[in-house]
């Protein structure tokens, strides 16, 4: 590609983005009265998405070879007893990925 | 513990010229955003720099990766962009795909009108810099009733795009030059969404009582993306899964709007304007 193009292509991804970012807001103007049912779906949707994005980090992990996502499952497992136990985000986030680190470049290398 | 009881507090400041009392709110909320930025911080300088290598491994300018980190900001696309501008000029498919990856930002946006409502000029830096990790970290934050809650947002979404920009010009610049073994480090971003999703379920109800009916949302969510992980590769299941959560949630609306014990609904008289 010709700088231009990289420069026209590269516009097209901002405004597909953007557009993906500002549509609800162009939709539901805060003046206007939101419809009910997008009130609704915005109490629903993100506990819903949340599940999601923890899936979607998930996604490239194999659990029926390799390592079975064995360090993955026990580090998670570790995350979530932490948090159940102190109830601290970045404890819980540090000792998973800690654990995770360790796991994957000596036990599962 | 109901996440939606949350009275919103007056802010006195926003619009006002007293640029003192502005000012401190705004150092005020510095310090309470923080703190929660640093997982993201972890994750997206991480991220950033992998994406600064990739883009010159490619052979492209090491400013591009910087440039498109602020202008794109949308990690799963910037990286697919890599491909996209080393091959032929297809500016409507990069458009299309742009659309197609950037699709969740439609939740996180209806999820966030309420939250976003009355931001003054912050608003449209908050919706332009809308992420994963912004959106989960400001929908699930509990912050303190003498904070400002724009300026708290503001600075979440200004310090996480710092990061991601930093990342990427450290890996543009100096990518080469790391050499300390960083391999799982990526695990960060999914252990905070694995404490996000924690958070929001403690919040929605706790105990073996109503578990089903008080973390509806949450089973929909989960077992709708791994239904769809099995049917669809791991890089085309995200659309069906929306669209699965999107009609799941809609089909049983009555149902789930109407159960008084389900976190979502409590209040939600009260909470109507």
């Amino acid at each position: 590609m010709t700088s231009f193009q990289i420069i026209i292509t590269i516009a097209a991804v901002v405004l597909g983005t953007v557009l993906t970012r500002f549509l609800p807001y162009i939709c539901f103007p805060q003046g206007k009265k939101t419809p009910r049912y997008i009130t609704y779906l915005g109490k629903v949707l993100a506990p819903a998405v949340f599940g999601l994005l923890v899936i979607y980090c998930l996604r490239d992990v194999r659990f029926t070879g390799g390592t079975f996502g064995i360090p993955e499952l026990v580090s998670i497992a570790v995350v979530v007893l932490t948090f159940l136990w102190k109830r601290q985000m970045l404890l819980s986030m540090a000792s998973g990925t800690i654990l995770y680190m360790i796991l994957v470049q000596t036990v599962f290398r | 513990m109901n996440r939606f009881s949350t009275t919103r507090f007056k802010r006195v400041s926003a619009g006002r010229k007293a640029a003192p009392k502005d000012t401190k709110d705004s150092f005020r909320a510095l310090k309470a955003s923080f703190p929660l930025t640093l997982p993201v911080m972890a994750g997206y300088v991480f991220l950033g720099i992998t994406y600064g290598i990739l883009m010159v491994s490619q052979g492209l300018p090491p400013w591009l990766p910087v440039v498109t980190a602020a202008v794109i900001y949308t990690g799963s696309m910037e990286f697919l962009l890599a491909d996209i501008l080393v091959s032929s000029f297809h500016p409507f498919s990069a458009f299309a795909t742009a659309v197609m990856v950037g699709a969740r930002h439609l939740f996180y946006g209806i999820s966030m009108l309420d939250k976003y409502r009355h931001m003054g000029w912050k608003k449209f830096y908050l919706i332009y810099t809308t992420s994963d990790e912004t959106f989960a970290v400001n929908y699930s934050a509990d912050i303190p009733e003498n904070v400002d809650k724009s300026w708290f947002y503001f600075w979440v979404s200004l310090l996480d795009q710092a990061y991601w920009i930093a990342g990427a010009a450290l890996g543009g610049l100096a990518g080469t030059l790391i050499t300390f073994n960083t391999r799982g480090l990526d695990f960060v971003m999914t252990a905070m969404f694995v404490t996000i999703f924690m958070n929001q379920w403690l919040k929605d109800g706790e105990g073996f009582r109503h578990l089903f009916r008080n973390h509806i949302s949450e089973f929909v969510g989960l077992l709708s993306s791994v239904l769809c992980l099995l049917l669809f590769s791991a890089d085309r299941f995200i659309i069906p899964a929306m669209l699965l959560i999107l009609g799941i949630l809609t089909l049983f609306r009555k149902w789930i709007d109407t159960e008084p014990a389900a976190g979502q609904t409590p209040g939600k008289k009260g909470e109507e304007r």
